[in-house]
């Protein structure tokens, strides 16, 4: 089967790059084994320092609300980070003392929100907090598999009930001037988080929770439905399993449901994410990436690769494949002159596309520029 | 330091990180409560099983086997298949009648075509129905499929002088479905593939692939269809033959469920087991050609059958519909329609069924199209009953959009 551009992970980066190349005309296929790293999204577009034009134009495109202004925002540990370019679900303040007095609301029998270390974070820097846990007899059948009571099994509960929620809210609202939600509105219905701010008379801030990301799941899903709009072909759970390549380029790839029908592409985007998404593994002794065994910066001394502070950042992170200015990853030191490695699998190695769903999207672009110029 | 490097455990079990993708996507888990979802049955329930049997639980049955749990999976854990593994390992109630007579749908077949329009006439009754969902808890609200009174073999039997008239060669394992129930398919199979050079024979003993079979606690029976195919796949890999097939949820049995769930190796068969679909689009792509109808219009909404998009082949049906002139194509979300096989027909599980497949009802509305295009027949079922849209397999589209050859 052939397309004019193949790409392997069908992530973040993997879907900014197919839908740009398909709106400029170009034919794409992405071949996703499972589903990504969207799923753990924090509604925050990390290192991002800027909302490119073109970002924005897909995002209003697929349908993605986004906005954008420097400040920080609460996490789901009652801490705080810069941020900028978000979700609309996710407030953005100038400083953490965003209020003077907080609502942190849970729901009965939800173990994946963490209330009372957000209300302890929030007492620190001066906010004033009391946490409120309401009972809903809609959400009760979900108690059953107490396990179960997860995130998006909520959610699709709040697509239908959430106004009467925010009724029983408002009745509980005493001085406070704003209130902490976990993130468990708006899946398939992606006006509720708006339509919440306009019925609550106080600041609604919603806030992370244990995976998978409501948030996440739901911008996955408008992208990758833009995608097929644009007639792109997402192919869902399947794998590359061999790659053809001859004088330092890729001529086809192989994947396990496809077999013998190879996919062959003029271009080839490797975007299978870090370590989590089996983009880049490891064996005792070395770390390798898992399609095209391509040249991999890392620490030879095994001890660096970890620092035993768990708590610290983790050196092996940074690692990721090596690229060339325009992202040719190699192999054996060869260049691939048609393969472009964007996302997570880059780890720090490029700095200057910053990292996370920031670095992922900045990197895209820069690939889909040089394919789309020839070079 | 001794280091287990690798994954040895059976389904790809110690490859699950816990990362909840798969609860996510699970389609009975977003409405049945009493269903402990794809991670707790699945990888997580596993650890505790092969310690102590006594953690093995009856709910498992709640399980569709969709398999959407493992196309999501970013580990590439075999979740469904962990799960299915272990009601053919610890569950040891016998079947029900009523999970008997669904699973035996080579049986029934056979002894309700000859009196096919009396069946037909007392299955779609009101009494029959509530007679059945009493006695049986087979539920009222379904439609039955209707039966065929001649069926398909002994229709190709009749033709087979001019099929073998051709020089390339292909057998057709055509499925209880098309056998039974809709002989039109295996017409429209024939009338395509001709179109394309190639004739159409029949496998020698074909039986029932026995995937209702596997999930309705008769894996034993289930092993013996399977080693009766074997037989007679080999016979035709051994004439050099490619085996087609229509049934998306038989491909899959054929080739994924036999080794990974029956313990029964079909390594020599697999590779050439081929969805006509697929078959059709590679032998486009070598050169071949189909001539379409200038006149031809149809709005068509595409649903992805569940097996269809483990098996990762839907690509093909999507190109090959693409590719008629005058067709409008929209690729619906994917979804599950519901019913899953017998799971539907289940009184305890009709409420349910309904529930999973409303989002896509919803959705086919939405669109407005003239046809429903899907490759499964039990989908077709349901959704033909559940939004009253005609329901058509793309080898059907193909047929019905080719020019007239003479």
């Amino acid at each position: 089967m052939k397309f004019d551009t193949v790409i392997i992970g069908g992530g973040l980066s993997g879907l900014v790059s197919g839908i740009s190349l398909q709106k400029a005309g170009r034919s794409t296929a992405i071949v996703s084994a499972g589903q990504n790293a969207m799923h753990f999204f924090s509604g925050s577009f990390e290192s991002l320092t800027e909302a490119p034009e073109r970002l924005m134009e897909i995002f209003s495109e697929s349908g993605v609300n986004v906005h954008y202004s420097k400040g920080v925002r609460l996490m789901p540990l009652g801490t705080f980070k810069e941020s900028s370019l978000s979700l609309e679900d996710i407030s953005i303040f100038p400083d953490p003392a965003f209020a003077r007095k907080v609502m942190v609301v849970n729901l009965a029998g939800y173990h994946d929100f963490f209330s009372s270390f957000i209300a302890e974070g929030l007492e620190k820097t001066g906010i004033g907090c009391r946490v409120c846990t309401i009972r809903l007899p809609e959400l009760e059948h979900l108690r059953k598999s107490p396990s179960e009571m997860r995130s998006v099994q909520i959610a699709r509960v709040m697509d239908r009930i959430w106004e009467k929620v925010m009724q029983e809210i408002r009745l509980m609202l005493k001085d406070e001037d704003a209130i902490v939600l976990p993130q468990v509105f708006g899946l398939q219905d992606i006006t509720v988080p708006a339509r919440i701010r306009e019925v609550i008379p106080a600041k609604v801030v919603f806030t992370g929770t244990l995976p998978p990301s409501v948030p996440g799941l739901r911008t996955q899903m408008q992208l990758k439905r833009y995608y097929e709009t644009l007639g792109g072909t997402f192919l869902m759970g399947d794998e590359v399993v061999d790659a053809h390549c001859h004088d330092g380029s890729v001529h086809s790839v192989e994947t396990r449901n496809l077999g013998r029908h190879y996919l062959e592409a003029d271009n080839f985007i490797l975007a299978t994410g870090g370590f989590f998404s089996k983009g880049l593994a490891a064996t005792p002794q070395e770390v390798y990436e898992t399609v095209f065994n391509l040249d991999v910066e890392y620490s030879e001394d095994r001890n660096a690769w970890y620092d035993p502070d768990f708590s610290k950042d983790q050196p092996y992170l940074d690692f990721g494949v090596k690229t060339d200015e325009a992202l040719h990853p190699m192999r054996d030191s060869v260049t691939f002159k048609n393969l472009y490695a964007i996302g997570s699998i880059l780890g720090s190695t490029r700095k200057e596309f910053g990292t996370a769903s920031g670095g992922a999207i900045l990197s895209a672009f820069h690939a889909v520029d040089k394919i789309l110029s020839g070079k | 330091m001794k280091i287990q490097e690798h994954t040895v455990s059976a389904h790809n079990f110690e490859e699950c990180m816990k990362c909840t993708v798969c609860t996510a996507y699970c389609p009975v888990l977003q409405v049945n409560p009493l269903y402990p979802g794809p991670k707790q049955a699945g990888p997580d329930g596993e650890r505790l099983r092969l310690k102590d049997p006594y953690f093995f639980t009856t709910a498992l049955k709640y399980c569709m086997n969709c398999k959407r749990c493992e196309v999501s999976c970013p580990s590439g854990v075999h979740v469904a298949d962990l799960i299915q593994a272990a009601r053919i390992k610890y569950d040891k109630s016998a079947p029900k009648l009523r999970d008997m007579m669904l699973a035996s749908t080579d049986f029934m077949g056979r002894m309700a075509r000859p009196f096919a329009p009396i069946v037909n006439g007392i299955t779609s009754l009101g009494i029959t129905k509530t007679v059945l969902d009493a006695t049986l808890k087979i539920d009222r609200e379904r439609t039955f499929p209707k039966y065929s009174a001649h069926g398909f073999e002994s229709w190709l039997w009749r033709h087979s002088r001019e099929q073998s008239a051709f020089e390339e060669q292909v057998a057709y394992y055509h499925g209880c479905y098309v056998n039974y129930n809709y002989p039109q398919l295996g017409k429209d199979l024939v009338k395509v593939l001709n179109a394309l050079g190639v004739g159409v024979q029949l496998l020698q003993g074909e039986k029932c692939c026995g995937i209702a079979m596997i999930t309705n606690g008769m894996s034993d029976k289930a092993r013996k269809n399977a080693a009766k195919n074997m037989e007679a796949l080999s016979k035709a890999v051994d004439k050099g033959l490619g085996v087609v097939t229509t049934s998306t949820t038989c491909t899959l049995t054929l080739r994924d469920e036999y080794p990974q769930l029956l313990g029964v190796d079909n390594s020599y068969v697999r590779d050439s087991i081929n969805l006509a679909t697929r078959f059709i689009f590679e032998k486009l792509s070598k050169g071949a050609e189909l001539h379409f109808r200038p006149d031809f219009k149809m709005k068509v909404a595409y649903h992805v059958p569940c097996h269809l998009e483990k098996l990762g082949w839907g690509v093909f049906s999507e190109k090959l519909m693409r590719m008629i002139p005058g067709l409008e194509f929209t690729l619906l979300d994917s979804a599950c329609c519901g019913i899953a096989g017998t799971y539907g027909f289940k009184k305890e599980n009709y409420k349910v069924s309904q529930e999973i497949g409303a989002p896509l009802f919803e959705q086919i509305r939405l669109v407005d199209p003239d046809v429903v295009a899907c490759d499964c027949e039990t989908c077709k079922w349901q959704i033909e009953m559940s939004t009253g849209y005609k329901v058509m397999h793309p080898v059907s589209i193909l047929a019905k959009a080719l020019a007239n050859q003479d």
